[in-house]
């Protein structure tokens, strides 16, 4: 008689964990090669298509380094709420709320000097991304409303605004008919350094202040503690009210500043596509890098490979964009059940004579001895 | 029935990661016996119980039922051989009726709205002699209804080996004999018993036969005739000891916080502490007993401007606080620590070091945006030297400690600040003796520096040794605060079940009277 | 305004929540929050599509939407219940698969018609006498069978969750699986089960769109009705045959603009087409303020559970 067991394991070293995960996401390539083999595709082809769309030129670089810029900063604002354990799933809405604010002031200050109009569209863009996911943070700390749902139906309800806006209020005469909003002029324009929009540079920047704020200043240990537990929190000392209404303000003006930047800088105007998903990415980032500022930064490189990798085999292969959400998909259900074997480990049990144990793990390692 | 060996444990082993909880366990139970399996806690005795029920796989060793040999993938198997356990954290399920709970899981009828299986289930309490309202919902029941319910459960699956874990714990002195008289007729029907307990007079009381588990290993099987206290007390600490509780006393006895009248609601509006008054004094250990659910949790959170009040005052040195929270309090500089019963979802920060949680009473008075963790990790180090605490690393997540190392750290920190007041919450549920005892010496040392320590506990014979009055509450009321040296387990128990009368007639006539009968009140009449 | 006329058009588009609101009932009664509805509706709604489309046969469009919707619900219990993953994470990894998935396979119907026998069979069947009943008698009774279907679901879950002792079974699971699990029921079985079920409600309700109520594929389909079903779960209090009605309220505010624009009332129609997520909001805040400790969640909803938890 062959018996199987779940037992909880010791803690695995951070090797282990490190091993387990790249584990992970090489099964999922695996997975998704077995169903582009299906597709009646070489998956080692496409997969080296895919590298060769993001690093294959200079041009194709610049473009995955574009692709990362607005993953990273929304990555970074989720994150932040997460490590709260406030589901925030709004980032496309609050992306939105973003290029809404910097259009606003790009349409507005047509003749200002550049540097005020930057300024200008960074903050306001901020503060509406910000508003637009405060408005949850509200609802849960007043009402303990499902975070999830509201920010969500919150997502719908900004693209339906934006689509009023984009048809109706601010569509653009120029453009005859078709429904535009009139592209930024030059001084709503992010500049370029290195002819990358300086988007690198303050992705770069954030990625070193939000690890610094949520690892090292007394705000960011106030979120840690929140996130941990509320009875927790409330029993220090702090006001849970105040952490829920700050912490989701700022999460959502990072990820409004990715919607500013993309505004300004990729389509140089507003409409429905400016996200292209950028929001809804952020939040799988997010939660693959284990809420950690750099490891955000790296998995939203590979992201973006993943993403500009896919439209460039989508001509080359015919493989659809859809793809790569299959593919994001993979990546995660393959991390998530990897996760099983952080807490647990497998005990097969054989015979009633002699029981022996067996760890069931890869590689034949065992985990915790 | 006829005698047989109903149960039999051989050479019983289970680890869990790296803690051995059993180690070679032999066990045998004959049917019609009363087993005490007793021990301190993390013995292991509720552990090998779980095996027996089918919660727990052992990993070596073998079962016997009736002499077959036996191997549970579930708690259905265990519950198919007879055997029923009722926890010590009941398993039910409040938003269920007392019926619905005992059918669920059952291989009963198809539909469950039938009226036979009421009448089953009736005929059966009869024939133990035991009572219950089918349609209340578990909810709106004391405790010892619930414990019923959970008798009844597994006597309707057909078990005809109880285990019963710790079922004293939450018990007023007065319902302990009751169930004891239940006990007493599952042995008369043919039952095996076994109950696990920590508790020895009770061993005494009613059992036939005692195991003592100690660090996981059955020490020895002793039939109860044969054997005294002092003897089962050193077979289960490994010593000679006689587990008493130093009382120590203080030269001050100053007023400082002075409760009037407080009245506190929850967040369902229900009236949860009513009109309570008492003073709590510099030096002096105040002890709070009750049935759990009096408003104990409430009142410890009232006093440290967790919960609001909505009516009285809170007067700290003349000082009105009521109302204030605990940061405005602070500033003040009223300085007061809070042991509460979570100690890992409120006290502490689980995932975090001993370092961070440290940082969850001294960061808000650090200056400036950033932390400084540098300062903290001297007394980290310190805290782990005097108070022996077991831990890989001061950054190590304490949520992986023992329960002992938790605790420690819990008041350590606590005491760091040099409070006035410590409130404490079931300090010592669940930790082994030498932890116990470790937290006892704390709370002497502090209250021989003044400070004045609330004690809820649910052990009145350790109430009674370490503290110097016990307050009682009753469904939120206070019902008394007797002096320990003149009072007895007895009368506070009846005023547990707020019978105040009783109580002060004996008190007052200074008797240590047994109360053989009591007024009305309890379900068991 | 035709009340009646407006009514049945509110039920055809609240079918759909119907569905996956059962579906999502079924998970949170036995403990699980699966956030993955949008994925296992659009997985529905794309196979029921290319199985009406390709055969013709109602029969076995319904069936594989059924299935497509289970195999999401397979993936999310392996996922939530034997590896204890996350549920957040993995219902919106499950969302995310659903709509790539739909997209990809049904990139080559987009916008196809079906056959004209299928619609047929799909058609309002008045049932006799009760549809007579003024105003919500044709509303109600005078409905293609799908919609039929629906109503069955509803009361079949009311009866099973209420009278049976599967229902009680895994109720105490969503409650107290430890207290469950000690009385001997499966945990990991009950859950499976109650998953699979409920996915494959989900999967009708995307059919519902696809076969039904466009009659068409179109990427996201769904367009955030998998949301509001998690919503009105908690709106209509976990109730089985208070989600038809919650359903039709919801299937009415979807509608209401287009209704409005013919009767002259001045409308933004933009501002229209956000009612249904604002009214969720609105809905999700006042069930919260809602102290009723009988309809309230399961105590256990969310939690992995582990047998040996120490």
């Amino acid at each position: 008689m062959i018996r199987m067991r779940i037992v909880k394991a010791k803690k695995l070293s951070k090797k282990k964990k490190i091993l387990l995960q790249v584990f992970a996401v090489l099964l999922a390539l695996v997975l998704t090669g077995i169903f582009i083999l299906l597709m009646g595709h070489d998956p080692i082809k496409v997969y080296v298509s895919m590298l060769d769309g993001s690093f294959g030129s200079g041009h194709r670089i610049k473009e995955t380094i574009v692709k990362t810029i607005p993953l990273v900063i929304a990555g970074l604002g989720i994150g932040i709420a997460f490590k709260m354990k406030f589901w925030n799933i709004g980032g496309e809405g609050q992306m939105l709320m973003g290029g809404f604010g910097a259009t606003f002031i790009a349409l507005n200050f047509k003749d200002s000097p550049k540097f005020l109009v930057i300024i200008l569209m960074i903050i306001v863009g901020m503060i509406c991304g910000g508003l637009w996911a405060l408005f949850a943070g509200i609802l849960k700390s007043r009402f303990n409303t499902n975070e999830t749902i509201i920010t969500l139906m919150l997502n719908y309800i900004a693209l339906k605004w934006i689509v009023y806006l984009q048809y109706e209020l601010w569509k653009d005469p120029a453009s005859l008919g078709f429904p535009k909003i009139a592209n930024f002029s030059d001084n709503a324009t992010l500049p370029k350094i290195f002819g990358i929009h300086i988007g690198w540079v303050i992705a770069l920047i954030l990625v070193i202040v939000v690890h610094a704020f949520l690892n090292y200043t007394k705000k960011g240990y106030e979120i840690s503690v929140l996130g941990e537990s509320e009875n927790t929190a409330k029993y220090s000392g702090m006001s849970v009210k105040k952490i829920i209404l700050l912490t989701t303000f700022i999460s959502g003006a990072l990820v409004g500043l990715a919607g500013v930047i993309q505004a300004s800088a990729v389509t140089n105007t507003l409409s429905t596509q400016l996200t292209s998903n950028v929001g809804n990415t952020a939040i799988i980032i997010s939660w693959l890098s284990g809420l950690n500022s750099i490891w955000t930064l790296l998995v939203s490189v590979a992201f973006a490979v993943l993403i500009q990798g896919a439209s460039y085999i989508q001509t080359a292969f015919q493989i659809p964009q859809a793809a790569a959400d299959i593919i994001q998909a993979m990546i995660l259900f393959c991390v998530l059940g990897c996760q099983f074997f952080l807490q647990y480990k497998v005990v097969i049990e054989i015979s009633t004579k002699s029981e022996s144990e067996v760890d069931v793990t890869k590689g034949g390692e065992t985990y915790g001895h | 029935m006829e005698q047989c060996v109903s149960v039999e444990l051989k050479k019983i082993t289970k680890t869990f990661g790296s803690v051995i909880a059993n180690e070679d366990v032999d066990l045998k139970v004959q049917s019609g016996e009363i087993h005490a399996l007793l021990g301190e806690n993390g013995a292991g005795k509720s552990t090998l119980m779980n095996m027996l029920s089918g919660i727990y796989n052992p990993d070596s060793g073998s079962i016997y039922i009736r002499g077959k040999r036996v191997q549970f993938k579930s708690p259905k198997e265990s519950i198919e051989c007879g055997i029923g356990m009722v926890h010590q954290h009941f398993k039910l399920v409040e938003r269920f009726t007392a019926k619905e709970n005992i059918i669920a899981g059952n291989k009963g009828k198809f539909f469950t709205k039938n009226k036979e299986v009421d009448q089953n289930i009736l005929s059966l309490c009869e024939k133990y002699n035991l009572q219950i309202d089918l349609k209340k919902r578990v909810s709106e029941m004391s405790i010892a209804e619930k414990q019923m319910l959970e008798i009844i459960k597994v006597l309707y699956r057909g078990a005809n080996i109880l285990i019963l874990d710790e079922p004293t714990a939450v018990l007023m002195p007065q319902e302990v004999g009751r169930l004891f008289n239940i006990v007493k007729r599952m042995k008369e029907q043919g039952c095996a018993v076994i109950i696990i307990t920590h508790k020895l007079h009770e061993v005494m009381a009613i059992c036939d036969k005692v195991s003592v588990l100690r660090k996981g290993k059955n020490i020895k099987t002793l039939n109860i005739a044969d054997t005294n206290v002092n003897e089962l007390t050193e077979l289960m600490v490994g010593y000679k000891s006689d587990l008493k509780i130093d009382k120590v006393s203080s030269n001050k006895n100053t007023l400082i916080y002075d409760v009037k009248n407080i009245s506190v609601r929850n967040k369902l509006g229900v009236q949860v502490l009513k009109n309570i008054s008492f003073s709590m004094n510099e030096g002096e250990i105040l002890g709070v007993a009750g049935v759990a659910g009096s408003g104990q949790k409430e009142l410890c959170e009232a006093l440290f401007g967790l919960q609001k009040v909505e009516s009285g005052n809170l007067i700290f040195k003349g000082e009105d606080i009521t109302n204030k929270s605990p940061r405005e309090v602070y500033k003040k500089g009223i300085k007061m620590g809070l042991i509460p019963e979570d100690r890992l979802g409120m006290g502490l920060v689980g995932s975090m070091g001993i370092v961070d949680n440290l940082l969850l009473r001294k960061y808000y008075d650090q200056k400036g945006l950033f932390l400084k963790r540098n300062e903290l990790t001297d007394i980290a180090t310190s805290m782990v030297e005097q108070l022996e605490i077991k831990t890989p690393g001061i950054d190590h997540p304490v949520k992986q400690l023992s329960g002992g190392n938790i605790q420690k750290i819990l008041l350590g920190r606590e005491i760091s600040l040099s409070p006035d007041i410590l409130i404490t919450s079931y300090a010592v549920r669940g930790l082994d003796i030498g932890a116990t005892y470790q937290i006892y010496d704390l709370l002497n040392k502090e209250k021989e520096k003044g400070v004045s320590i609330l004690f809820v506990g649910e052990d009145l014979d350790v109430l009674l040794e370490l503290c110097d009055r016990i307050m009682v509450l009753c469904g939120g009321k206070l019902i008394g605060i007797v002096n320990t040296k003149d009072a007895t387990k007895e009368q506070i128990g009846m005023m547990m079940a707020g019978h105040m009368e009783e109580a002060a007639l004996d008190f007052k006539d200074n008797k240590i009277e047994k109360v053989t009968s009591v007024k009305g009140g309890g379900l068991y009449d | 305004m035709d009340i009646s006329l407006f009514l049945s058009s509110a039920v055809i588009a609240g079918t759909p929540l119907l569905f996956a609101t059962l579906g999502c009932i079924l998970g949170e009664k036995v403990g699980n929050l699966n956030l993955g509805i949008e994925g296992m509706m659009l997985m529905g709604a794309i196979g029921g599509f290319i199985l009406g489309y390709t055969t013709g046969n109602v029969f076995l469009a319904l069936l594989f939407s059924m299935l497509l919707g289970a195999i999401g619900s397979l993936i999310y219990s392996i996922l939530t219940v034997s590896l204890r993953a996350s549920q957040v994470v993995t219902g919106l990894a499950l969302t995310i698969f659903g709509s790539g998935f739909s997209s990809f396979i049904g990139k080559d119907y987009v916008g196809q018609v079906l056959s004209d026998n299928l619609k047929n069979i799909l058609a309002p069947i008045k049932i006799p006498l009760i549809s007579d009943i003024p105003v919500i008698g044709s509303a109600l009774f005078n409905q293609s069978m799908f919609v039929y279907l629906g109503y069955i679901c509803a009361i079949l879950i009311y009866f099973y969750l209420n009278f049976t002792k599967y229902g009680l079974n895994m109720k105490m699971i969503g409650e107290n699986p430890y207290a469950a699990d000690a009385a001997g029921i499966n945990v990991s079985l009950y859950k499976y089960i109650n998953l699979l079920i409920g996915g494959a409600l989900c999967g009708l309700g995307g059919s519902f769109l696809s076969l039904v109520y466009i009659p068409s594929w179109q990427e996201n389909v769904t367009a955030g009705r998998g949301w509001i079903a998690v919503a009105l779960v908690i709106f209509i209090g976990w109730s089985p045959v208070k989600a038809i009605f919650g359903a039709i309220l919801f299937g009415g505010l979807d509608i209401l603009g287009l209704r409005l624009q013919g009767t002259g009332i001045e409308v933004n129609q933009y501002f229209i087409t956000m009612l249904p997520y604002a009214t969720t909001i609105i809905v999700l805040v006042l069930g919260g303020l809602k102290k009723n400790n009988l309809n309230s969640s399961p105590q256990a909803l969310g939690e992995a559970y582990f047998r040996e938890d120490r």
